[in-house]
């Protein structure tokens, strides 16, 4: 089971797929290149700061706004292992799910972490320890179907016993 | 055993081979058609392609609209529309919309009869849900959700619970549907409805025009809504019969069905609304606004783009210029819009007031293009979203309103109500 470890850095409500990949780099499709761009209009000087583990840490309604995939994917490509929120919006939920990106919902991890706290995210135990702080919070646990899209690596992958 | 269902409910149970279903419920659905643009189908394509799928599941069902960067604004975009029409021409799609008949997606294909009561739809837009107002289940998905649809034309859905939002009264001059559906986000907030069906009905709703249910249903995802819908209803139905392109069949909830919330509201004392950057929840009366200047007036977008918008554009334009500071850029949805507001002359009263007149193109809403804001900039605009740098600089600004409050604006240089220009009170 996926264990993932990184330094938080914490941002704030409903950060949106605008603030994530500005429409200006939509015009390109490779994630390498979105990547370079990502939480650009957030935080200008965010992709040379972090270091590839990293973990990215939001509040309420993650993810909100258009429904470009890029979003997701940048942040994938970027380095960072995964994204911890205390809730999620809907689309930027499924394609996270869809393409692989681990995202975690957990209302008192998003409260409590601060920028630069040290993660250790324990997936199969359902638990996002804080090394910093000692402290512990809870992962709200996938629904069983999700954790079938998961294991079967993603949405693609999931349909293909369908198709080929 | 009989269980009581919504509009929603009754729509998703229908596309799964169930009698019912319940909210929190995974269903595997069939879809009746799905439809990307030229920024997330060409994402799809390649996972297509990756997944060697051989064939969509039906070449009439799937729509490629290229309406986001179109004309082609640069290189990097002409070839990523390059890249969904050479998909669409192997595939033998009948519904790719190129330069001269494409338009915003989701003022196009409700136009085009592409989209109907009673169907399941997904589109690789958020403002998917904008269908809704037909009585359809309509939601916007990923790029990968997408892909998967071309090849199965099937999706999975997390059931929705639903809230319920009922709107009466008699609204008062110049209060829209947008205007409605602002004031629902500003009491209810972006993340309001996450996750849910937004249901509309009322007194109100029934003698809202379909130009203005649309705007509403547009905008539910602005809540954090899964979808948004109205039942339809003779006008719905009408709208439909000239130009549905297949049969349907309408779909009503059941009078009993059970909501997580009910909303009733009356909307004699609802003014026009104006949402304040940087989120569409931040929403004050017209009246409350104060002075703020403007450089830039957009009326358009799948948002309010269609006919009623621009004749209300054109009622508050006429005979006025707009202010010498402010560029005025209208764009009408769809070319069919495009040529009627000409027969009706709303074209000429916009050219006379000193606006600019785009072809059809989602453009600036989303800062791509026709009209990008720079750093300082501050724009109205009858589109649906004003998060940071949404169009252009990352320190520009974007406040939403109905298209009335956006012409007002662009004559007096800062925002107001069209009560404010003479003869229009």
């Amino acid at each position: 089971m996926l264990k993932i470890k990184g330094r938080a850095w914490k941002y704030g409500d409903n950060i949106n797929t605008d603030e994530i990949i500005p429409a200006r780099y939509l015009n390109m499709t490779e994630p390498e290149e979105l990547a370079k761009h990502c939480l650009e209009d957030l935080d200008k000087g965010f992709m040379p700061r972090i270091k590839t583990g990293d973990i990215l840490v939001g509040g309420k309604n993650f993810g909100c706004g258009s429904s470009r995939e890029h979003a997701p994917i940048c942040i994938k490509a970027s380095g960072l292992s995964c994204v911890i929120a205390a809730s999620f919006a809907r689309i930027f939920f499924r394609n996270a799910i869809n393409i692989g990106l681990p995202i975690i919902e957990s209302e008192k991890a998003s409260l409590r972490i601060r920028s630069g706290d040290e993660l250790e995210v324990l997936l199969g135990e359902g638990k996002v320890v804080n090394l910093t702080r000692g402290e512990e919070y809870e992962i709200t646990p996938y629904p069983a179907f999700m954790q079938e899209l998961i294991s079967s690596g993603g949405l693609m992958n999931y349909i293909k016993g369908a198709i080929l | 055993m009989y269980v009581p269902m919504s509009i929603t409910h009754k729509i998703l149970a229908g596309h799964c081979g169930k009698g019912s279903v319940r909210p929190g419920e995974f269903i595997k659905a069939r879809v009746d058609c799905c439809l990307g643009n030229d920024i997330t189908a060409p994402l799809s394509i390649n996972e297509f392609e990756r997944a060697r799928a051989k064939k969509v599941f039906d070449p009439e069902r799937v729509y490629l609209v290229p309406d986001h960067s179109t004309p082609n604004k640069d290189i990097k975009s002409a070839q990523l529309v390059k890249q969904v029409r050479d998909f669409a021409i192997r595939h033998g799609l009948k519904y790719y919309f190129e330069v001269g008949q494409v338009g915003i997606e989701h003022a196009l294909l409700p136009e085009q009869g592409l989209v109907l009561p009673g169907e399941l739809i997904i589109g690789a837009d958020s403002h998917t849900c904008t269908y809704g107002a037909l009585g359809a289940f309509a939601t916007g998905i990923g790029s990968t959700d997408l892909a998967a649809a071309m090849i199965t034309g099937e999706v999975w859905l997390k059931v929705p619970e639903c809230i319920k939002f009922i709107y009466k009264g008699k609204p008062a001059a110049w209060v829209t549907g947008k205007d409605l559906i602002l004031y629902t986000i500003g009491r209810i907030g972006v993340d309001g409805a996450l996750y849910m069906g937004m249901e509309f009905t009322g007194n109100v709703i029934d003698d809202l025009p379909m130009d203005d249910r649309f705007t509403m249903c547009n905008m539910a995802i602005e809540a954090g809504a899964k979808n948004g819908i109205i039942t339809p209803d003779q006008k719905a139905v009408d709208y439909c019969k000239e130009r549905a392109v297949r049969p349907f069949e309408c779909v009503s909830g059941d009078t009993d069905a059970s909501y997580r919330e009910v909303f009733e509201w009356n909307v004699d004392g609802i003014e026009p609304q104006v949402a304040f950057p940087h989120l569409p929840s931040n929403v004050k009366p017209i009246s409350e606004v104060g002075t703020v200047r403007i450089d830039q007036s957009v009326i358009g977008s799948c948002t309010n783009g269609r006919m009623s918008d621009l004749r209300a554009a054109a009622k508050v334009l006429k005979g006025e210029k707009v202010h010498p500071r402010v560029r005025l850029i209208i764009i009408p949805a769809t070319q069919r819009i495009y040529r009627e507001a000409m027969d009706e002359g709303l074209l000429a009263a916009f050219l006379d007031a000193g606006a600019v007149i785009s072809p059809p193109t989602c453009g600036p809403c989303l800062g791509g293009h026709m009209g990008v804001l720079a750093e300082g900039e501050r724009a109205i605009a009858t589109t649906n979203r004003n998060f940071v740098g949404r169009m252009g600089h990352p320190k520009s600004e974007v406040y939403l309103s109905n298209p009335a409050v956006a012409a007002a604006s662009a004559i007096l240089g800062r925002i107001g109500g069209p009560g404010e220009i003479k003869g229009r009170g």
